[in-house]
């Protein structure tokens, strides 16, 4: 069933979910967030999107396979843990850079960072993989 | 140092991305050769290691312990690792030519090295919680090897491993629940020292059954075992074969792990339930056998009795007993997986792994016929190849303890398991094909019969080795018996305190 209101407002709530989602990984860490709420609040995104129009084209607006994406997640996230062992510490220790340091006021970046992009992937993949599949099937 | 413990882990996980990502070119399949391989030297170093210092253990994140995750080797973990490796890279090996395009494109690959990670992960943690989330790792990736391709047999057999594995899990966490409520701790080495203080030892107790059970029905102990003869002969062979090498073994393992370990208050109780569970299985498993009429069946039901000799040996609960309990898991392993890929390669030049429907694979096949010997008689426990030493250890550990009964029972099933196999060679060996059918090796390509016969000949070449020089094995099992026997070295090395 196409629905124009649906349709219409799937622009403009996807993008806004998606920009929301980047906003919710990054707040992460020592503030309610993170790689899994944000991973799923993206993939909502893209369910709104495939409701709307349909699996093939939210598909290609993804480009990439999801269940691809699900394991890269998990490479990316066991990359996080390995950055430990540069700075000589065991396994998933974080590592932390603070840049432009002024008072402050700093950038914090670290490896626990690198790991919720992972778990990101691996939530966005994993969710938008079962959704596209069940969709198919209906 | 610390990251000796996370390789047998890291490897396998970024193998399986890699090779997931690679699925639909030929360069999935060579990552996992290449994955499992540096798996098998990772494992090789931990060993070396392990051998050198005594037990090692990592903190993870560097949390100390018991507030963080720790991994561990003893020489138990770390000869269980290496086993792991070998048994994966010869699963690997034989899948090349096993395991067609189709479900390499499904992502064969990823699974079986997600396997390997979860069984790793559980060989080598110190905290109980992560042992369950390792179990968790297999269960799922287990799951998914055995439906692949999802034929009607094979979801069949999924659904109740799936069911009856979930129930143990279940427990399992349960269990988990209550040992922390009662203790504080999920450390392993900490719980060492936590449950001397605990005065409650009869709920201590009833927590113990309850892992009892968990484990039981991973390790398919009597009566838990209904699931594995219901699954393992529908996935494709290399798939039965890894889950018949490694996977009740895990359960072996985290029972001979606990009930060294942690469950150690009220060993005249606890370990006399184990005693008979394991005598019961052995008798079970070896008359289902008995009545089978199928290759992988008649095998299925092999794993569940001689899962009753292993923990016949922890249940003695003597350095002995233990040492025999050790040695038949690393035995067990290797000759049960090649046992699973003879099993496979009779069914694709005979066509069949029904008994009935094979044929003439000694007259035709007779180099798969002695490859089938030597794993069949080691099983059985016969001189001078690996499990004749195993059997042997088991047996005289029951027989210092004066228990006649026990010791007679298995000696009889390992007549009846010799039964069996001449069961298997009376009708898959000796007589003709029943449809006439030449049933010869040579009718494989080159490349697939390389494939088939490399790991059946290296796991077969490994029985006979440790069965002609059982004196290093034999010692080995015997420190690693005395380190479960008396933790201190595992669990300082872990706190970093003295008990």
């Amino acid at each position: 069933m196409q629905s124009l209101i649906l349709t219409t407002t799937t622009r403009l709530l996807a993008a806004l979910l998606l920009m929301f989602s980047v906003y919710a990984l990054l707040r992460g860490h020592n503030l309610p967030g993170g790689g899994f709420i944000g991973g799923l609040i993206g993939a909502t995104a893209f369910i709104l999107y495939t409701i709307a129009t349909s699996v093939d084209e939210a598909q290609a607006a993804l480009r990439v396979d999801p269940s691809n994406l699900a394991m890269a997640g998990l490479g990316v996230a066991a990359l996080g843990g390995i950055g430990a062992g540069f700075a000589g510490d065991p396994f998933f220790t974080g590592q932390w850079l603070f840049l432009f340091r002024d008072g402050d006021s700093y950038v914090p970046l670290s490896t626990v960072l690198v790991f919720d992009i992972g778990v990101y992937m691996a939530v966005f993949g994993g969710i938008l993989t079962l959704v596209f599949a069940l969709e198919q099937e209906i | 140092m610390s990251w000796l413990l996370v390789y047998p882990i890291l490897i396998p996980l970024l193998t399986a991305v890699l090779s997931y990502l690679f699925r639909n070119s030929p360069a999935g399949r060579w990552i996992s050769v290449a994955g499992t391989v540096a798996l098998l030297l990772a494992s090789v170093v931990l060993m070396s290691e392990v051998l050198e210092q005594g037990v090692v253990a990592a903190q993870m994140s560097n949390w100390q312990a018991p507030f963080g995750i720790t991994l561990v080797a003893d020489l138990l973990g770390a000869v269980m690792v290496v086993i792991t490796a070998i048994t994966g890279l010869a699963t690997v090996i034989y899948s090349l030519s096993e395991i067609p395009e189709r479900l390499e494109r499904l992502g064969f690959h990823a699974l079986l090295q997600t396997l390997l990670m979860g069984v790793c992960g559980a060989f080598v943690t110190g905290d109980l919680f992560n042992l369950y989330v390792w179990f968790e790792v297999m269960l799922i990736s287990s799951f998914g090897l055995l439906v692949l391709g999802a034929s009607r047999e094979q979801l069949d057999g999924g659904i109740k491993y799936v069911l009856l594995n979930l129930v143990s899990t279940i427990m399992f966490l349960a269990g988990t629940g209550l040992l922390y409520g009662l203790t504080g701790t999920l450390n392993m080495a900490d719980l060492h020292l936590a449950v001397r203080e605990v005065e409650n030892t009869g709920l201590l107790t009833t927590i113990a059954v309850i892992f009892m059970v968990a484990f039981g029905v991973k390790a398919a102990l009597f009566p838990l075992f209904f699931w594995l003869p219901a699954s393992y002969h529908t996935p494709p062979v290399a798939v039965s074969a890894i889950f018949a090498g490694l996977l009740t073994k895990v359960g072996v393992y985290a029972l001979i792990r606990m009930f060294t370990l942690v469950f150690d208050h009220d060993v005249a109780f606890t370990h006399t339930i184990l005693l008979w569970a394991a005598v019961v299985t052995m008798v079970t498993g070896v008359l289902g056998a008995a009545a089978m009429n199928d290759f992988r069946r008649i095998l299925s039901f092999h794993i569940i009795s001689q899962i009753g000799y292993m923990v016949l040996g922890l249940a003695l609960y003597t350095p002995l007993g233990l040492m025999g309990a050790v040695f038949y898991l690393v035995h067990h392993i290797i000759v049960k997986a090649n046992l699973f890929f003879v099993a496979g390669v009779a069914k694709r030049i005979g066509g069949s792994t029904d008994l009935s429907r094979l044929g003439g694979l000694y007259a035709h096949a007779p180099v798969l016929a002695f490859l089938f010997l030597i794993p069949a008689f080691s099983l059985a426990g016969f001189p001078p190849l690996s499990g004749f030493w195993a059997k042997y250890v088991v047996v005289k550990a029951a027989l210092d303890l004066e228990m006649w009964f026990v010791a007679g029972v298995s000696l009889a099933v390992g007549l009846l398991t010799i039964f069996s196999m001449t069961k298997i060679w009376g009708s898959a060996f000796w007589p003709a094909h029943p449809d006439g059918i030449k049933p010869r090796l040579s009718d494989l390509p080159m490349g697939d019969r390389m494939a088939l016969m490399l790991p059946i000949v290296a796991l077969a070449a490994l029985t006979c080795i440790i069965g002609l020089f059982p004196e290093s094995f034999v010692l080995f099992a015997e420190r690693a018996a005395t380190q479960l026997l008396d933790p201190t070295d595992y669990v300082t090395t872990v706190l970093g305190v003295q008990p």
